[in-house]
């Protein structure tokens, strides 16, 4: 019983290991070792810190570096605050028949890919685009006015690109909660503000954190939206990264950035982790 | 003093359907007051229209004499213990018990003082800072009724609060709260479909039925003098005989089975067919002596359920096959009893209660 327990044990547990050995170790760990060379007056590849000192010493990087993890942030609060409402609405107002339907027109949209999604928003937004053809016509404006190309459109097609991996959690925390627990908090002299900041946001807490973590490495580490939306004035860390790799074919520096990326992720999750006093292994649970 | 509780005309329909149907009671300050019925029958709708949660169709609600139609229920001098508790998970005992006094604004060491002195009196000091989800199920039922108990209401609404307990917690939780009621003071208003809970715990007893109250009573009378068919079949164990009367003053009736009886009519007894409600623990087996009050007839053992005290009989009578329930009094005089045997038996005029059947 117990040798078939570990037989069975073993066998699912092989590809999941292999999976992150082949994938996720050895290329992270060529990765460092990549980002700690570089090549000499000579010609010679050797061993140095170079790379990291050049993110230090260049302005640019340092400010898109630290404005990307601010966008992501501010990503993650956005699609929080227009996600909620949503979750609440279809878990505890409508009846429960019409809140499947509600759930599944919540994902539609993410059936088609992230690029025609955001070719979607691009018709519906530049100068030539729907929204400006209708404004005008209408006559509530001139002339067309380019509404793509923002550090504004950036942050709406993010937040739009990232809803569903907030919305999701959301809903089963909030649907595993008991309506009562809402009526007896009232019963006992809370008003719905008291009832919303004590018991809901609590109750919903590991579903918020681990929606806001999913939202947060998505938001930093995408590059489709940010390069589409974004335009020229609107850099993205992760186009740094491209760059390096593929324009200018400094594959160490491009790893060296790719180390100070995941730092900084890293660093972020285990500060909104301390601050909200959740557990990462409860909220993805 | 103006009673706790008034409830005027109180009436609530949801669509067609009438669930509580123009009530008109008062509950008395200090007494642990029942509502007993089955399910569906508007008992929690009422519940809910005092905490605040629902608005009544029409009537009006007094709470110490103050109108509360239009106070939400965070303003009401009433508190609920929910059927499912409701203990906030992500809270521990203390904070749970304490959540109540914060909103009030009360200070720390006020709030630290009463939640002690309360979980002292649901014995459960030394619980404060354990979890919801490491207590057992009568402990979190205590804390619930601490949670609220300690924001002292006028008025503490319980619905069925000891549905979810297994049965001997549940005898001993009945007599757990009976005895804190009586300890604190507070007037207890507790809903219940389980006639037992409401006939040990209660001063009063309100039967409800389609959304109206069939009898408000002392457990004791509601027991023996149920005012109308339904309480007669709903409280307590009975036998039910479906009868046709065959004189009036005095009633003498015949059941379906043949046998002719004396009895007592309840209410509207005009029309012919009737029921004939005994309860089991008034029939007695040989009867000492003849008395002519007392309906005499032969009974033959087809059953014995032996439940400790608690054992009866099934019986029927002579040849007929319609079983009667027969309680045995505690002392073994019926234990050499056995299947088979035929006993005579008598049951009093006045334990024969006939009712009018269909309605009310």
């Amino acid at each position: 019983m117990k040798n078939h327990f570990r037989l069975g044990l073993f066998i699912f547990i092989t590809p999941v290991l292999l999976w992150l050995l082949l994938l996720i170790i050895v290329p992270h760990v060529e990765l460092l070792l990549m980002s700690l060379h570089g090549k000499d007056d000579m010609g010679r590849t050797v061993w140095t810190l170079a790379n990291y000192r050049n993110f230090f010493t260049e302005e640019i990087y340092w400010y898109t570096f630290v404005r990307t993890a601010l966008y992501a942030v501010i990503v993650t609060i956005l699609t929080f605050l227009v996600t909620f409402p949503v979750a609440f609405y279809i878990t505890k107002i409508v009846s429960p028949r019409l809140s499947g339907f509600l759930t599944v027109l919540l994902l539609m949209p993410f059936w088609v890919s992230e690029l025609v999604r955001v070719y979607g928003w691009m018709i519906l937004l530049r100068e030539s685009g729907v929204i400006n053809h209708l404004l005008t016509s209408a006559g509530l404006l001139d002339a067309p006015v380019e509404m793509l190309y923002n550090d504004i459109t950036m942050l709406m097609g993010l937040v739009y690109t990232s809803m569903l991996f907030m919305v999701v959690p959301l809903i089963s925390s909030l649907e595993g909660m008991d309506d009562s627990l809402i009526e007896a908090a009232h019963d006992l002299g809370a008003s719905p503000m008291t009832i919303f900041y004590r018991i809901i946001i609590p109750y919903a807490a590991p579903g918020i954190t681990s929606g806001s973590i999913v939202v947060f490495m998505l938001a930093l580490g995408n590059y489709l939206t940010p390069k589409l939306m974004g335009g020229k004035n609107s850099l993205w860390f992760t186009e740094q990264i491209y760059n390096e790799f593929i324009a200018s074919f400094n594959w160490n520096q491009g790893a060296a950035f790719g180390f100070l990326l995941l730092a900084l992720s890293s660093l972020i999750i285990w500060a909104g982790l301390k601050i909200s006093k959740q557990q990462l292994g409860k909220a993805l649970s | 003093m103006a009673p706790v509780l008034d409830i005027q005309h109180l009436r609530k329909t949801f669509g067609d359907f009438i669930a509580v149907d123009t009530l008109n009671f008062q509950v008395e300050d200090g007494s642990f007051f029942s509502i007993l019925g089955p399910s569906g029958c508007g008992k929690t709708t009422l519940l809910r229209m005092i905490a605040g949660f629902q608005q009544p169709t029409e009537g009006k609600l007094l709470i110490r004499g103050r109108d509360m139609s239009r106070v939400p229920p965070n303003r009401r001098p009433v508190n609920l213990v929910f059927q499912n508790l409701a203990l906030f998970p992500m809270m521990n005992v203390r904070e749970n018990i304490a959540f109540g006094l914060k909103r009030q604004g009360v200070g720390a060491p006020e709030i630290s003082r009463r939640v002690d002195s309360l979980l002292e009196r649901v014995h459960l000091s030394g619980y404060g800072n354990k979890d919801i989800s490491q207590l057992s199920g009568g402990q979190k039922q205590r804390v619930a009724i601490a949670r609220s108990l300690v924001l002292e209401p006028s008025l503490l609404l319980l619905d069925e609060p000891l549905g979810a307990l297994d049965l001997k917690l549940r005898e001993q939780m009945k007599i757990e709260l009976k005895k804190l009621q009586a300890d604190v003071g507070t007037t207890f208003m507790y809903i219940t479909h389980d006639q037992s809970e409401a006939l040990v715990m209660s001063d009063r007893v309100a039967v409800m039925h389609n959304g109206r109250f069939e009898q408000i009573d002392t457990p004791r009378n509601l027991y023996s003098n149920p005012a109308t068919r339904f309480v007669a079949g709903f409280v307590g164990e009975t036998n039910i005989l479906p009868v046709r009367a065959s004189s009036s003053a005095p009633l003498q009736v015949q059941t379906s089975f043949g046998l002719m009886l004396r009895a007592t009519p309840v209410g509207n007894c005009q029309s012919d067919t009737l029921d004939l409600f005994i309860r089991p623990e008034s029939i007695i087996l040989t009867p000492a002596e003849s008395h002519e009050d007392i309906n005499l007839f032969p009974l033959t053992v087809q059953n014995i359920l032996f439940d400790g005290s608690n054992t009866k009989l099934l019986a029927t009578v002579g040849q007929s096959d319609h079983e009667l329930l027969v309680a045995l009094p505690q002392n073994q005089q019926f234990a050499h009893i056995g299947k088979g045997d035929t006993v005579p038996a008598g049951v009093h005029v006045d334990s024969c209660r006939c009712y009018p059947r269909g309605g009310s």
